[in-house]
């Protein structure tokens, strides 16, 4: 089923999309402009495909279902995602993934600041972010669990694979880092190490998923190094303001 | 109706702009159609535009775009305008009705040239004897308020939302190489007239998204210099300290833009030692026209574009090239709809202002 969004206001096409699931489980939509929260809450076994530039909080709280994007994501995509899967085929704004409990994000290109902040796990519950690009300023602030991945393929010289406070309160999860970082912008409170084989197994299933969405190549990517970003202490800020 | 200050709204915006950098001027279709995107971001308390480039017949006279909320108003400030200006042009800015745009004030435009004599009197260049007049009016003159001061430039506001308040003076009728937009969610104080963005002076105008938290500490360091900030509005005091800035201590707008937006402390000991002393010289010297808060700025003036985000990054900016056209908007998809096939897009960062500058020739 295909939907053309034009300058369709968000309501009406969030409207038109939910009505066009109940009967059908793929809906493409064409020349998108802006419209907020498409693919909001979407089930598991449904999918949205957008082309043009889907507005902020898409896919938010995205409930198990699938969403793809042939073109560029703007503010909080995946904000509060349950589960599923995001494939940006394009660059995202700010608050990426902000707070999300479960399920996969896939960006092929960077995302501005803010991605992954509050991310959390529990249980078999794991987000997983995967950045193709570089990263903006406070990257995995406040990250409580899963994993983000930054690549840094196609980076300029004059870029860094992240911005400023990268982790800062970083109380749980991993973060792997492909190739040289800006170790200036790292948080006190972060332990850098190498890779143990549990840790590759997991890179690897992410990395796969990102080389058949995007068509990268897997022994480019790996033939740079990888290291792994985790928290020195759960609990960061226990003696900010009282010792206890 | 209660004005700013006496009520708290809580918060939102929008803000665009497009340039072209060899100064080819274009209807004011294009911004209308870009903010106009972005709707959902402001409530019809507030829209507006700048708009530079659009009196080349009057080019070398001060624009004057005043609100005046009654006959009294305009006489006094009418007596005052022709006694200290040379005054070719009175009119009312064309408006057409829109429906949405109700109790519009009195709304007229002065092509004017400072009153030499008075000027010369009182010590000042045409700049500053123009710029305290304005001042004086807006502060002195119940009724009355200048909106817009600048030359061959001209700033629209009304209650509203943008794309109505484009459709209200009629700026598609209007040519200019700069344009900016703003679309208002008011921050704590409802909408009024003159409080709609963007806030101009002289040639400055600013469009802002966000919260001046620093509002009190600038405001006391730009009302030293003879500026009074009197629409209680924390905007206003950013357009004031570019043209200090700029003006009366001749600073270039990227350094005017690292003094506003400063790298943290921290930051600055990491840099090379050259960066180090300049960055660590500007807080010293300038640490109370440190803008802090939550903010995306545009700055219009004759000089170009440019886009500023607090250090933090709290609010969205995207940047977009093609050709000779520059964009900015608080989303992508609001430059993409103007421009479907930018050349390159990217979020303006916390630390690295953008100045698009404009490459007029001499005789332009």
């Amino acid at each position: 089923m295909k939907i053309t969004a034009g300058l369709t206001p968000y309501g009406e096409l969030n409207r038109q999309v939910r009505e066009a699931l109940e009967t059908t489980d793929t809906v493409t939509l064409e020349n998108v402009n802006g419209q907020r929260y498409i693919g909001c809450g979407l089930d598991a076994g449904k999918t949205v495909t957008i082309y043009g530039t889907p507005g902020n909080d898409m896919a938010c709280y995205l409930n198990g279902g699938r969403v793809e994007v042939f073109g560029n994501g703007q503010d909080a995509v995946g904000n509060t995602m349950s589960g599923g899967e995001i494939v940006i085929h394009g660059h995202v704004g700010d608050a990426l993934g902000y707070a999300m409990r479960d399920g996969e994000i896939y960006i092929e290109q960077g995302v501005s600041c803010r991605g992954g902040i509050h991310m959390k796990e529990f249980g078999k519950m794991k987000p997983a972010v995967v950045i193709g690009g570089v990263a903006g300023a406070f990257m995995g602030e406040y990250m409580a669990g899963g994993v983000i991945v930054i690549l840094g393929l196609g980076k300029k010289p004059e870029d860094d694979l992240f911005g400023s406070h990268c982790a800062t309160g970083m109380h749980g999860g991993k973060i792997y880092l492909r190739g040289a970082y800006p170790e200036h912008h790292v948080s006190r409170n972060i332990a850098v190490s190498a890779l143990n084989e549990e840790d590759q197994k997991e890179l690897d299933g992410y990395l796969q998923k990102y080389c058949a969405y995007f068509g990268a190549d897997m022994e480019e990517i790996k033939s740079v190094p990888f290291v792994k970003f985790t928290p020195e202490s759960s609990r960061p800020y226990g003696n900010m303001y009282t010792a206890n | 109706m209660l004005k700013e200050g006496q009520v708290r709204i809580p918060s939102g915006c929008a803000i665009a702009a497009v340039i072209d950098t060899t100064g080819e001027r274009f209807s004011g279709e294009t911004i209308i159609r870009s903010i106009a995107l972005m709707h959902d971001r402001s409530n019809g308390l507030g829209g507006g535009f700048a708009a530079y480039g659009i009196y080349p017949e009057h080019a070398d006279s001060y624009a004057f775009h005043v609100f005046f909320d009654s006959e009294e108003a305009r006489q006094q400030c009418e007596a005052f305008l022709f006694d200290h200006f040379n005054v070719d042009v009175s009119e009312p800015i064309p408006t057409k009705k829109v429906p949405s745009i109700t109790d519009a004030p009195d709304i007229r435009r002065y092509f004017a040239k400072p009153n030499k004599v008075r000027m010369r009197e009182a010590g000042l260049d045409e700049a500053e004897y123009t710029a305290r007049c304005v001042i004086r009016i807006n502060a002195e003159f119940e009724g009355a308020f200048v909106f817009s001061s600048g030359k061959n430039m001209g700033a629209f506001k009304a209650v509203g939302y943008p794309e109505d308040v484009g459709e209200f003076y009629m700026l598609d009728r209007y040519k200019a190489y700069l344009w900016t937009a703003h679309g208002r969610f008011p921050t704590n104080t409802p909408g009024w007239w003159g409080g709609a963005h963007p806030f101009t002076l002289l040639d400055w105008s600013i469009v802002h998204n966000g919260e001046i938290s620093s509002y009190d500490a600038n405001r006391r360091y730009i009302e030293q210099f003879g500026y009074k900030c009197n629409l209680q509005t924390d905007t206003e005091v950013i357009t004031y300290l570019f043209d200090h800035l700029c003006r009366h201590h001749g600073l270039d707008l990227d350094v005017a833009a690292d003094i506003l937006a400063a790298p943290e402390w921290d930051e600055i000991d990491e840099m090379s030692p050259d960066q180090r002393a300049y960055f660590t010289a500007l807080r010293t010297v300038y640490g109370s026209a440190l803008v802090n808060g939550p903010f995306s700025v545009i700055l219009g003036s004759n000089r170009g574009l440019l886009a500023i985000n607090d250090r933090l990054k709290l609010r969205s900016l995207t940047a977009a090239t093609k050709g000779n056209r520059a964009y900015f908007a608080s989303e992508e998809s609001a430059i993409r709809v103007v421009c479907p096939d930018p050349e390159r897009v990217w979020a303006v960062s916390g630390s690295d202002p953008v100045f698009i500058p404009l490459h007029l020739s001499k005789e332009d």
